[in-house]
């Protein structure tokens, strides 16, 4: 009884006044604790919000991938400011360096770590910039949306992907990088990040970008640069018109969830990859598709609106 | 030629295999189970394979049904348990009892905590004290010890000498008034006296250490400080009043003091990781021990004192570190 | 000389020394058609070069400069022209940049003095022989390829007391500096004497493990024509050629953690290193080439050949009747702490001590299994750390912890890896948690 009443009289003269709208807005967070909005933790995300919001009127500055445009939209309105929405990302792989395009030319043993690998040498398939396919990235993904394909030895996202940022930041050859959805889940980006000059680059993987600069020619919205012997797409500028894919000569450049194309000719050299890449493809449709399903039977919500 | 392989250094490896490691304990302990089988008959026979078996079986079942990963039954590990918890009951214990204790040894003691490595207890005492305490009366009938050369079996079961000790100095006897009552040294040296399977024979279980400690699987450290406590802790009190207290050598022959020092523990996986940490592990088995025989409830100890002190041996890795190398300054330099 | 065996007493093993090529003489390998030479041969910044394609270069002519202090400059191990400076393949796995020259002849810089005799007046004083090193480019030849001339300037407030000279050669199979101390064993001494002069020291000591009990007889005797220079017999244990670990067993003084060897008054050279600190200094002549031991069980010839720096390890497995057809691991160094690469289109570099060829049966690591806590891990750690503790905390990412616990103390070595019976990467682990806890002090520095 006695101890009751000192905790109450403690409780009460130590107390730390906090902005109540700081609880506010965590409710609304989803409490995923990824740190994909830069923050430790939701609860900080909600501080830093409340702090932004008195200071300088406005929580331009942040966002929270996971939650998306909603929960900002739900963020906005606790603390009485207009949240402009922003486009959904997802992490893409750049890197199609399987098991068949870039054959195995030593075998590797050791701790299942990229960062070590890395440390170690320049991989499997003998490019350097290569995925090495031991997994920092699946290790780093909270929300199970990132696993490693044992066929192509490369990794697949899902569309549980929130692109908190976990795995661009595990992956130690920045082979990973967050981009525009796109209308539809429809995405084009160069499927390769070496540096090399062609040649090099060719020997160990058939479909590396060779730096050739017929994808920048043909570019009628300036979205590619080449930069040592690397093409580039600027998701900001590019408008999905696919003229870049029809005219990478070694099939670096990646069109995700377009309709097929009018079939040609197959280049003989290319059939292997293309395989691999429709597979990927096809793999990346279901997955969207399954995805869109359990969306339709958890939710009533239509979503329609948005195609 | 076929394709070069690419790993970190060291490209070489010594000869040290966790298989080897168990199976060399296996081997240490072939004196005892050979003794226990001599002085218990058949019956020690049929506890020893049951408690194996049962180990290996209730392992295979759980990695590979329950845990659904891979099976390591073969490492040895469960044998060593098995044996370890047939050395800790009488040699009468029914089947299905000797069946129970080796679940809970590598379901509950060992498995539940994440397998080979990752458990906190000794798993063969922690199924012991589970059987003590669930079946007191199968688990405390100890059967004399009847040489097996004189005929198989014999119902016959009696107490142990520390039961006898504790029970007469608890009814007011003096140490002098019980002396005829117990076995001699020499008895118990050899093992004719009653007791659980593997605790009876101290020259077999000295044997076997000798054996762990040639082949390095043990050090001297933990068996060396928690017998060396006993004595010195059981020395004074006997100095003091040899009436009511035994003296140090029958507290190191009887009971499970050398089965506990040289097999229970010194097992790697829950004893401490430095040689000072092991000191000081063997000190609080030994002073606990000799607490619980002396003051406690029951006339033997050394399964608890090790299971708390295993408890404990977290916090012992904490403190006691290996000596850094650059810990101590260097001597005499020159600094101008 | 002192004659009793001494050794570090902090953990250590023991692996076969198998030392295939011990009573092999050094052979002079003949020029190689094209030479690669790697702007990354040391410790700290690469080189930067200083010739052009097409350039026309003798043996001997500077070819890329030291850029910062830790760097050191590169000289041309060939004449001929300069191909292309094009990024090639090295022993790190990576392509980097390197200068690539084809062969013609083998004409050398007038100024090397490229006669047979050995010269043991010592005429430049402390500064110079300290710029006479860096000029001519040196490095530590151990393997740790530090710039030698930085290692000759200690510190203000430092004072150096001792020289050692590592002739310890701890590493399994490699036997380059045993021949040289049987071969060049005089020339070693009077680098010796230089290296002492430059630091201003009274007492050297060589340091020899016992299984080369001809060496250790050898520079015992002609020691005792140099005042100051003493031969120390050390008992053999591995990783007894680490600076830290040589200079407990030699001096009984521990370097304190995290600091250099001078903070205990030490400098400690390579043989090799002060072989090449003589012909720097007596004959003129820049680090060009280097002793390196070919060995391996299937090899059919083992040898150990002096070869230029820039020479493909192709042409060292061909004179040593090719390349075993049972090959799993090709190794650059030891066994212990050596490189896995990945073809033998890699070239020789100042630090390269050896090649070893190991077999297939013998290249594939035993399958890990769960860790037993058996503690053999610490008891073998030379510097007194847990490595079990610091591989799980590296494993699942608690780089605080890692540093807590010291794993910057780490040498590398691989003495815990080779003695768990759980066959755990070990000092895959270790490196992992190294170069995270790195970064994360460098980061904390610069903010």
């Amino acid at each position: 009884m006695i101890s009751a009443v000192i905790l109450y009289f403690i409780a009460s003269k130590f107390k730390v006044y906090e902005d109540p709208r700081i609880d506010e807005v965590e409710e609304a967070l989803p409490s995923a604790n990824c740190g994909g909005c830069g923050y430790p933790g939701c609860r900080a995300f909600a501080e830093a919000a409340v702090k932004e919001a008195k200071e300088n009127k406005s929580i331009e500055s942040l966002f929270c991938p996971v939650g998306g445009n909603d929960v900002m939209k739900t963020v906005g309105s606790i603390l009485g400011l207009e949240v402009k929405e922003q486009e959904p990302m997802i992490a893409v792989i750049r890197c199609n360096g399987s098991h068949t395009n870039s054959p195995s030319k030593v075998q590797y043993e050791g701790a299942t770590s990229c960062a070590f690998a890395h440390a170690l040498y320049g991989g499997e398939g003998g490019c350097q910039y290569g995925c090495l396919g031991l997994g920092d990235c699946v290790d780093a993904c909270d929300f199970d949306a990132i696993h490693m394909n044992p066929e192509t030895g490369l990794p697949v996202v899902n569309n549980k992907c929130t692109a908190c940022g976990a795995c661009v930041e595990a992956c130690p050859r920045d082979i990973i990088e967050l981009r525009k959805r796109g209308p539809k889940e429809r995405r084009i980006f160069v499927s390769c990040v070496n540096k090399e000059k062609g040649g090099p680059a060719k020997k160990n993987c058939a479909v590396a970008c060779i730096g050739c600069g017929q994808c920048e020619k043909v570019c009628k919205f300036d979205a590619i640069t080449i930069t040592s012997f690397l093409a580039y797409i600027d998701f900001q500028k590019c408008t999905l018109c696919r003229k870049c894919v029809e005219v990478c000569p070694t099939d670096a450049i990646w069109e995700v969830n377009f309709k097929p194309r009018k079939p040609k000719e197959p280049k003989p050299e290319a059939s292997a990859d293309k395989e691999t890449k429709q597979v990927a493809e096809v793999t990346e449709k279901t997955a969207v598709v399954k995805d869109k399903e359990q969306q339709k039977e958890k939710k009533e919500e239509p979503k329609e609106n948005k195609e | 030629m076929n394709m070069l392989t690419v790993s970190g250094s060291p490209h070489i490896h010594g000869d040290n295999e966790t298989k080897k490691i168990m199976y060399g304990v296996v081997y240490a302990m072939i004196p005892a189970m050979l003794v226990s089988v001599y002085y218990f008959g058949l019956d020690a026979l049929r506890v020893l394979l049951l408690a194996s078996a049962s180990a290996i079986f209730f392992e295979w079942v759980i990695q590979k049904y329950l845990i659904k990963g891979p099976v390591t039954i073969t490492d040895g590990s469960a044998l060593v348990t098995g044996i370890l918890l047939a050395f800790n009951v009488p040699s009468n214990l029914p089947s299905w009892m000797v069946i129970v204790g080796a679940l809970v040894a590598i379901g509950m003691a060992k498995m539940s905590f994440g397998g080979l490595g990752k458990n906190v207890f000794n798993p063969a005492l922690v199924a012991r004290v589970f059987l003590l305490i669930s079946f007191p009366v199968q688990m405390t009938s100890w059967p004399k010890p009847h040489a097996i050369i004189n005929g198989l079996t014999d119902a016959v079961t009696g107490p142990t000498p520390l039961g006898i000790v504790k029970e007469g100095l608890r009814a007011g006897q003096t140490m002098s008034e019980l002396k005829p009552e117990l076995p001699t040294y020499i008895q118990d040296l050899v093992g004719q006296m009653g007791g659980s399977m593997g605790e009876v024979s101290a020259i077999a279980l000295i044997l076997g250490g000798l054996y762990m400690l040639y082949r390095k699987i043990i050090t001297w450290h933990i068996p060396v400080s928690m017998l060396l406590t006993v004595v010195i802790f059981t020395g004074i009190l006997w100095g003091i009043d040899p009436q009511h207290y035994a003296d140090p050598v029958f507290h190191l022959l009887t009971g499970g003091m050398l089965l506990g020092a040289i097999f229970m523990a010194t097992d790697m996986v829950t004893s401490p990781m430095t040689h000072g940490g092991q000191i000081v592990f063997g000190i609080g088995v030994g002073v606990l021990t000799i607490l619980i025989r002396i003051w406690g409830a029951y006339p033997e100890g050394v399964s608890f004192a090790i299971l708390l002190m295993n408890a404990v041996v977290p916090l012992i890795n904490r403190g006691f570190k290996p000596r850094r190398f650059g810990a101590k300054p260097g001597v005499d330099i020159k600094t101008s | 000389m002192t004659g009793r065996l001494k050794t570090f007493t902090l953990g250590g093993i023991h692996p076969e020394e198998n030392k295939l090529s011990a009573h092999v003489p050094i052979e002079v390998l003949p020029v190689p058609k094209q030479a690669v030479i790697p702007m990354g041969q040391n410790l700290g910044a690469p080189s930067k070069p200083v010739v052009g394609r097409g350039d026309q270069v003798k043996v001997g002519q500077l070819i890329a400069e030291a850029s910062g202090f830790i760097s050191a400059n590169i000289h041309s191990p060939v004449s001929g022209k300069v191909l292309k400076i094009d990024n090639i393949l090295d022993a790190s796995g990576y392509k980097r940049q390197g200068i690539v020259i084809n062969v013609e002849g083998d004409e050398w810089e007038e100024s090397i003095d490229r006669s047979d005799n050995i010269v043991e007046e010592i005429t430049l004083d402390a500064k110079e022989i300290i710029d006479r090193v860096k000029q001519m480019g040196l490095v530590g030849m151990g393997g740790a390829t530090f710039p030698t001339n930085v290692k000759l300037m200690p510190p203000p407030g430092k004072v150096a007391e001792y020289l050692l000279i590592n002739g310890v050669e701890c590493e399994p199979y490699l036997t380059s500096d045993h021949r040289l101390m049987l071969e060049k064993g005089k020339e070693i001494l009077i680098g010796t004497k230089i290296l002492m002069k430059a630091l201003n020291v009274k007492t050297a000591i060589v340091g020899i493990e016992n299984n080369k009990p001809d060496a250790i007889n050898h520079m015992t005797e002609l020691a005792k024509g140099f005042e100051g220079i003493e031969v120390q017999p050390l008992k053999v244990q591995y990783p007894q050629g680490g600076e830290k670990q040589l200079i407990k067993a030699v001096l009984n003084r521990e370097v304190p953690s995290g600091k250099l060897p001078i903070e205990v008054g030490c400098v400690v050279q390579n043989v090799g290193t002060a072989y090449a600190v003589y012909e720097a200094v007596q004959k003129n002549k820049p680090l060009i080439e280097r002793v390196v031991t070919v060995t391996g069980k299937g090899v059919r010839k083992p040898s150990n050949f002096l070869a230029r720096i820039g020479t493909p390890i192709k042409d060292l497995v061909d004179a040593a009747e090719g390349l075993p057809e049972s090959t799993g691991k090709i190794i650059n160094g030891g066994p212990m702490m050596g490189k896995a690469l990945t073809s033998l289109e890699v070239p020789v570099v100042k630090g390269s001590s050896g090649i070893l060829l190991m077999q297939e049966n013998e290249s594939r690591r035993k399958p890990e299994s769960s860790c037993i806590r058996c503690s053999k891990c610490t008891y073998v750690c030379p510097m007194g750390l847990e490595p079990f503790l610091l591989a799980r905390v590296s494993r699942v990412g608690n780089y605080e912890m890692a540093e807590r616990e010291m794993i910057m103390d780490c040498i590398e070595c691989g003495s815990c890896q080779y003695t768990c019976p759980a066959s755990i990467p070990l000092l895959d682990y270790l490196r992992l948690g190294k170069t995270m806890v790195g970064a994360i002090i460098r980061n904390r520095k610069k903010n």
